[in-house]
């Protein structure tokens, strides 16, 4: 066990205290010894900001809800699936879909950390990896779904997924009605972040906000 | 480790705030520290699972209090320190020892798109075959260990059924320790809100986590 925080380090040296300065100091030490190279730092974010996102995840899921085949086989393998649209890696390598219902709504959380499907959802929001929804997703996720503006019915079943292991879960919401005439771009137009994790359903067009 | 990380169940913790239209980092300095962790990841002398020990191993109350990329900070020093990729005093100064060798960076701008999308699979071909099938009943071990484990408080000694079968995976408990693999069949077992709650839960509520054989006991 460590008996060394970050935060006693200005006993010992001059790093500063706030996070931002502190983060350069130590990315001007790693680049000086040679281990980072600060160009790789550069394309990391930009991979973060810029190639994966929840964008990814509507792609699949308005595949899903247009292509019959494509959600046996996103239901099947769910990994394999996602990487036919080109969405793989870090994060995702193990990839389960869960369909949400009338009879069952499912909800993802990682009560021990922060875990997220990176390639179809990004790096997750900040609420997600709060202490509030970790700890009550679990115990109370009938009323973190009402903070969230969803009541379900008591005869659905909530079923919530803690993400312990390297699996990462995705949720196929369901297609609201009135989007029966629409094609794939305009289906995940209508897909949010919230509703692929489970703490939202996807609105019905003429409820969106224009 | 019965840590402060092990939230599951919790009560106190604040309010859910979520933020509308929310950037990918608040900061420049929180995608830096993002892509410093993944770039010194790249060295490979640390597992993901020593990783995430580390972050537990963080003070709890500088866990509660601290914002979540200065827990990968703390880790990500931490964990260059222990293995040797930094001195502690290099750390403290945030000055380069002038005596040490300068080194060539695994990871290079060119690379990153493809180890992103490579990633890294969990899975291992042993020759342990799962014990469970789907269906069956399972109860978690009442285990306390004071090193990393991937089996919740609040999942202990509980009884639940195998609903997934995921292979064999590497087993977080020992790889962080850097004791081995140990890749064993994983499964994802469901439990009643009510065996883990009590009364006050929804009868039809379920939570399922992903547990390896090794946590388990057959009912």
């Amino acid at each position: 066990m460590t008996s060394h925080g970050h935060e006693h380090s200005h006993e010992h040296g001059t790093v500063p205290s706030d996070p931002a300065l502190r983060v350069k100091a130590l990315e001007s030490l790693l680049v000086e010894k040679g281990l980072v190279d600060p160009a790789a730092l550069d394309a990391i974010v930009d991979y973060y900001e810029h190639k994966v996102g929840p964008r990814n995840g509507a792609r699949v899921v308005a595949r899903a809800w247009s292509d019959p085949a494509y959600k046996v086989r996103l239901l099947t393998d769910a990994t394999a699936a996602i990487a036919e649209l080109g969405y793989s890696g870090r994060q995702g390598d193990h990839m389960i879909v869960v369909q949400n219902t009338p009879a069952v709504h499912n909800m993802v959380v990682c009560t021990l950390c922060s875990c997220y499907p990176w390639p179809v959802l990004g790096l997750p929001p900040a609420w997600y990896k709060s202490a509030a929804y970790r700890s009550r997703s679990v115990i109370e996720p009938r009323t973190v779904l009402r903070e969230f503006g969803l009541d379900l019915p008591e005869e659905t079943e909530v079923r919530v997924w803690d993400s312990t292991a390297e699996v990462r879960y995705l949720v196929l919401p369901e297609r609201p009605p009135g989007t029966e005439a629409m094609n794939e771009e305009q289906l995940a137009a209508l897909v949010t972040r919230d509703a692929m994790i489970g703490v939202a359903q996807v609105p019905a067009p003429n409820t969106v906000v224009a | 480790m019965n840590g402060v990380h092990d939230m599951g169940g919790m009560h106190g913790l604040g309010p859910l705030v979520p933020e509308p239209n929310e950037p990918v980092w608040h900061a420049p300095w929180e995608a830096r520290a993002y892509a410093l962790s993944a770039a010194t990841g790249a060295w490979r002398r640390w597992n993901i699972d020593a990783g995430r020990q580390q972050i537990e191993r963080m003070p709890a109350a500088d866990y509660l209090r601290v914002s979540y990329y200065e827990k990968w900070m703390y880790a990500l020093v931490e964990n260059a320190v222990r293995h040797g990729l930094i001195t502690r005093e290099e750390a403290a100064t945030g000055r380069a020892d002038p005596a040490a060798p300068k080194a060539t960076p695994p990871l290079t701008a060119a690379a990153v798109d493809e180890v992103m999308k490579r990633g890294g699979r969990s899975t291992r071909e042993v020759e342990r075959q799962p014990v469970y099938r789907i269906g069956d009943q399972v109860r978690t071990r009442n285990i306390h260990p004071v090193t990393h484990t991937r089996l919740p408080r609040y999942a202990r000694d509980k009884t639940g059924v195998i609903v997934l079968s995921h292979g064999t995976h590497v087993f977080p408990d020992t790889n962080a320790l850097f004791q081995g693999e140990n890749a064993h069949p994983l499964y994802t077992v469901q439990f009643r809100a009510r065996d883990l709650w009590g009364e006050a839960a929804n009868p039809r509520d379920t939570v399922c986590l992903d547990l390896w054989e090794d946590y388990l006991d057959r009912v």
